[in-house]
């Protein structure tokens, strides 16, 4: 797909299509890499008000470039206040202040559950993957979960190798029957639709198609059988504002972290 | 009472084989120097401790220094994978390393039980994780008030925790500003803790009162070595050096490129070097 100045790319669609679901008054809890991205469009556009919180206690950020790390100065900088590692979870997210937590997957299975631990078994794995960091707390006592993630057969597949985090189980009410009482994942943005948990059984159906793509490309991408909701709708495209919001945003970013190689003025 | 020591000695005063270690920074502060001084030093049998273990655990893993490791997040940030960290696991080169794995949150409240004096952490988390299955030290206790089932961790104690912070004074009373981390926890909850500063000024009679302070009397031995959490950064001093850690990534990747590069910039070098590691990312007065 062209990323001339009418048309957009897959990936800047899905930052954008995943920033649009933030609102103005959202505490959001923000993974890095893609949810990051979406995040920041967001405040930079139609919720500049949003409460940006990372993981390294940065409370009410507003970085100007996109953090390399959860723990950038950038971060600190600009936000409201920084609390230790220990607050961070113990009194903002356990304690409940958080209405979206922003996840990105390295494994996602077809309830919202991802595996970024290990591909392969536990002990001896074929691939260790970093592993959790903050989100199995961040997918359990977050209000709700967005998931965003490029779609792949990789990656989206019909089991998944570990839990990291928990997202609907094995579908229905299985986070009640845990004990868990905070909704889960409701959404999850990739780059060629907008997906929605069904209501009773939980597994994730398409609610939207982005702009060109066919019902076609979004299983040829997907390792489940992918269901679609009647009423299908077509995600609308970018518009110029969104579009020049992350493009500037990542030439911001791709200078500012180019700037600090070895003998060049920082 | 704290005594000022150039590192070499403050490390191999504090620092035992066979030791439970943290070298703490969560993305800041990350005390480097210390952990090159420990791997010239060239200590065995470490049980590693740290919430985000990057470039220094990848560096002293490759270097076969560690039995095994405690961690939450096992990736170079922003960037990816630890190679070496992964090679020891999935291979078991240079050796096979025993791994327990917890989440950020189990591994804060583990910190905070340390520093609290407590046998154990409670708090409401791992449920539906994968992790509780796989790690014996990950538990459930029931609060005897609501009944509510919670997750508990065993609390970390440290034999010797370092970490990097931006100034001490005279006296040795240390200031951590900034992402603070798990600094003070990490601190706390140890046997023995060394620090290493970027200076050392007169007093902090100046400061705001309720800043992050830690007493001289909680730490064991402070270090002046400018640069000492190079490619991390010291908030107010010098900014992250992102370039290196996108530059790891590929010198990690290779077992005899990780050797040259160690040998190179690590074995052949001393904590002076590091003042000169980031003259070109200080931030401008």
């Amino acid at each position: 797909m062209s990323d001339s100045e009418s048309g957009f790319t897959p990936n800047e669609m899905m930052t954008i299509a995943a920033s649009r679901a933030l609102k103005n008054d959202d505490v959001c809890f923000v993974g890095i890499g893609a949810p990051s991205a979406a995040c920041n469009v967001a405040r930079l556009t139609h919720a500049p008000d949003i409460t940006l919180i990372y993981e390294s206690g940065t409370i009410g950020t507003a970085p100007q470039v996109l953090p390399l790390s959860i723990g950038d100065g950038e971060l600190c900088d600009t936000a409201v206040t920084t609390v230790s590692v220990p607050e961070m979870f113990r009194y903002w997210l356990q304690g409940g202040r958080i209405s979206i937590g922003f996840l990105g997957a390295a494994q996602l299975d077809k309830f919202g559950n991802i595996n970024t631990t290990v591909i392969g078994g536990y002990p001896h794995p074929k691939t260790r993957l970093p592993g959790g960091g903050g989100a199995p707390e961040i997918a359990t006592s977050s209000k709700e979960i967005y998931i965003t993630m490029a779609q792949s057969k990789r990656g989206m597949v019909e089991t998944i190798d570990f839990f990291t985090s928990f997202g609907h189980g094995e579908g229905g009410d299985h986070r009640k029957r845990l004990g868990i009482e905070t909704a889960g994942p409701t959404l999850l943005i990739t780059d060629l639709a907008i997906w929605k948990p069904d209501p009773v059984t939980k597994e994730f159906t398409v609610v939207s198609l982005h702009p060109g793509v066919s019902r076609a490309e979004v299983q040829a991408t997907c390792g489940w059988t992918v269901k679609f909701t009647d009423a299908l709708e077509e995600t609308p495209a970018p518009t110029a504002l969104e579009l020049k919001t992350l493009r500037d945003l990542q030439a911001r970013t791709k200078a500012a972290h180019a700037g600090t190689g070895k003998g060049k003025a920082a | 009472m704290v005594k000022f020591l150039p590192l070499s000695e403050a490390v191999a005063g504090n620092l035992n084989d066979g030791d439970t270690v943290a070298f703490e920074g969560f993305t800041h502060l990350i005390p480097t120097a210390a952990a090159h001084e420990a791997i010239r030093q060239g200590f065995e049998e470490l049980t590693l401790i740290r919430m985000t273990p990057d470039l220094v655990y990848d560096q002293m893993i490759g270097m076969g220094m560690a039995r095994k490791i405690v961690f939450s997040y096992l990736g170079n940030p922003g960037v990816g994978l630890l190679r070496r960290a992964r090679d020891a696991i999935e291979n078991g080169f240079p050796r096979p390393i025993e791994v327990e794995e917890h989440s950020h949150a189990g591994m804060a409240n583990a910190y905070e039980a340390g520093a609290a004096g407590l046998p154990c952490a409670v708090f409401r988390g791992y449920r539906g994780a994968g992790l509780a299955a796989v790690n014996p030290n990950i538990k459930t206790v029931t609060c005897p008030f609501t009944g509510e089932v919670l997750a508990a961790v065993p609390a970390i104690r440290p034999d010797v925790t370092f970490i990097h912070a931006q100034k001490a004074d005279r006296k040795g009373n240390v200031l951590v500003e900034g992402i603070i981390g798990i600094q003070k926890e990490a601190v706390l909850a140890a046997k023995r803790a060394v620090v290493t500063v970027e200076e050392v000024v007169d007093s902090f009679d100046e400061l705001h009162p309720n800043l992050t302070v830690l007493p001289s009397w909680t730490i064991s031995a402070i270090s002046v070595v400018p640069g000492g959490s190079h490619p991390s950064y010291t908030h107010g001093y010098y900014i992250r050096d992102n370039a290196a850690y996108l530059e790891w990534d590929e010198i990690a990747a290779d077992r005899e490129k990780f050797q040259g590069w160690m040998q190179a910039n690590v074995i052949e070098r001393t904590a002076a070097d590091f003042a000169g590691r980031v003259e070109h990312l200080r931030i401008a007065a």
